[in-house]
């Protein structure tokens, strides 16, 4: 199956991605090929197959609820390219 | 130090560990030998992004007065590489990325503390294809690796820098991880072993994720014994990874006596069709020989769904590492966009900027497949599939012990040959994703040579079975010197 240039850019846009004029032109090409490839699975026969979960069939692990992490807010926002008053700072979000 | 010590970059990480214990040389002497070497020699690799001499210096003198004191780990003052998808507390952490040039972790991942601990010293950050989404190291941002043994050629990938660092001798060990075979893979292509252990038998906390219900962490090293001290520290069960198993240890060194006598081997006749070249057939057969005249036995098992691995494979990864990446937003941590007009450009153009063609291309590829309309038809189809797979070996270690077959269907291809393909690329990791996608334990050991390129041994074992794969190839390599051949710039 061959993806057009409008639903890269729609993939594009909901990965949050941006991409140039040559990277769209490459994407569909190339992704138009990794969808074709994958489509072999639509031959198998999964008939009431049920879905991999887990390999090892695992159940997620609980913990009692109680404080475990201390907050070292200062040393994480070390990484981070604008911050201020313990805060990171995005672009203007409400007018 | 005495001359005869310039040989010390030869020795297994096991043969370095006797040397240490008898006073032979020092734990500075040999971080310091192997330093050199790297410094003199990467630059015909690239194996490495990052390289610690100082604090390797420090943590050395540190376990030289350890081992006087009696306190040192079991792997006190030996001098090892990390894969730099894992964390390093004040160390950079790149993941072989632009979107993490900048970035110093605060925290040490588990197997970086556990191997600390046991008073190992990393000399540095190796490369590796970025966000480890790659085969042949090239999607690095910091450059392709070469392969040790041609330097026109790939070392394989992920885990590339790991591997070709331990085949060059310029580290006894390394890290890596895996999940679809870049332990293995690279392993093979450079003549090195690579154990992918069970899913959840080594803590991925700290572990910078891509896949999560197929990342594992492993070990690359020369001998089926070095690999053995390594994993016996690593593994084990670690609050901190909800994916961790808690699953008792074994004594992996022990266990690697045992004979192969009686061992059931299973080959995978469809292994064998074409695709594979055929002298690396031939490698593997004779791979197959050496067991079978230690013992073990032969039957043939059936694997009717591995064509359908590899588009499995690329559904399922790409589905899980576009909801993992999409936590690198330019505002947290990671590289940042300038002056973006509002805070969908920072996201967008930070991803864009931030991130290379191929992470870009899963990104996109997995978005596509879980998104409204499409989930039913790739992603639930993919793990329903996924779920005859797991079957099919299932149903295989139920008359076998451990199956064997190659690495990779080729040796080490040119690199630039498979870049520009994604497909061709994907399909060299037919042979290693089954294990990754029923989350089984899969190890590589060197088998001979195609046309002076190293030819990998791939064996598959039951869940949580790392022994009988240690045992497997520790008693193949006491038949062999395959691991022994060191390519010659680097002698």
């Amino acid at each position: 199956m061959s993806l057009s240039k409008e639903q890269v850019q729609h993939i594009a846009m909901l990965a949050r991605l941006e991409l140039t004029d040559d990277e769209y032109a490459e994407s569909v090409a190339k992704l138009s090929r990794i969808v074709d490839f994958v489509d072999q699975l639509s031959q198998a026969d999964t008939d009431g197959v049920i879905p991999m979960a887990h390999p090892l069939d695992a159940a997620q692990r609980l913990r009692p609820d109680v404080v475990t992490e201390r907050i070292e807010r200062d040393r994480y926002q070390e990484n981070a390219a604008a911050v201020a008053g313990g805060l990171y700072l995005v672009p203007k979000v409400i007018e | 130090m005495s001359d005869n010590h310039q040989e010390l970059h030869a020795r297994s990480l096991t043969e370095l560990a006797a040397g240490l214990d008898g006073g032979e040389f020092t734990s500075v002497e040999l971080t310091q030998s192997l330093l050199e070497r790297i410094a003199r020699l990467d630059g015909q690799l690239n194996a490495f992004i990052t390289v610690t001499a100082d604090e390797a210096l420090a943590a050395a003198e540190r376990a030289d007065e350890a081992r006087a004191a009696g306190t040192g780990g079991v792997l006190n003052g030996l001098p090892i590489v990390h894969k730099d998808i894992f964390c390093t507390s004040g160390v950079k952490t790149t993941c072989g990325s632009r979107m993490l040039d900048n970035f110093v972790s605060p925290y040490d991942a588990t197997v970086v503390e556990k191997l600390d601990a046991a008073g190992a010293i990393f000399l540095g950050k190796s490369n590796m294809d970025e966000f480890a989404m790659g085969s042949s190291n090239e999607t690095s941002y910091f450059g392709p690796v070469n392969n040790p043994w041609n330097a026109e050629c790939s070392p394989g990938g992920s885990s590339g820098g790991s591997a070709a660092a331990v085949a060059a001798r310029l580290a006894p060990a390394a890290t890596g991880t895996d999940t679809g075979g870049s332990i293995r893979q690279p392993a093979a292509l450079t003549g090195t072993v690579g154990i992918k252990p069970t899913y959840g038998r080594v803590s991925r906390y700290g572990m910078i994720a891509f896949a999560s219900s197929l990342d594992q962490a492993g070990v690359i090293t020369r001998t089926a014994e070095d690999a053995a001290r390594m994993l016996g520290v690593m593994a084990g069960f670690d609050a901190r990874d909800s994916t961790s198993i808690d699953h008792p240890v074994p004594d992996y060194v022990a266990g690697l006596s045992k004979s192969v006598k009686g061992l059931r081997v299973g080959v995978v006749r469809q292994h064998f069709d074409e695709g594979l070249d055929e002298q690396c057939g031939v490698r593997v057969h004779e791979a197959i020989a050496v067991l079978e005249s230690l013992g073990a036995t032969t039957v043939e098992v059936d694997l009717p769904n591995l064509d359908l691995s590899v588009p499995t494979y690329y559904v399922v990864a790409p589905a899980e590492c576009s909801s993992n990446l999409s936590r690198f937003d330019g505002v947290r941590f990671g590289h940042r966009a300038e002056n973006a007009e509002d805070l969908m450009d920072l996201y967008c153009r930070s991803r864009g900027e931030g991130f290379g063609d191929e992470v870009k291309r899963r990104i996109m590829t997995g978005t596509y497949v879980l998104s409204a309309g499409y989930y039913d038809a790739y992603y639930l189809k993919a793990q329903q599939v996924r779920h005859l797979i797991a079957d099919d070996f299932k149903k295989a270690f139920s008359d076998v012990d451990v199956i064997a077959g190659p690495t990779s269907p080729t040796p080490a291809f040119r690199l630039g040959d498979k870049i520009d393909d994604p497909i061709t690329m994907y399909l060299n990791d037919i042979y290693t994703i089954g294990a990754n996608l029923a989350g089984l334990p899969g190890m590589s050991v060197p088998c001979g040579f195609v046309d002076d390129l190293p030819v990998g041994l791939h064996l598959v074992a039951a869940h949580f079975d790392e022994e009988t794969l240690l045992q497997c190839t520790h008693q193949y390599q006491q038949h062999t010197d395959w691991h022994l051949a060191c390519p010659e710039a680097f002698k």
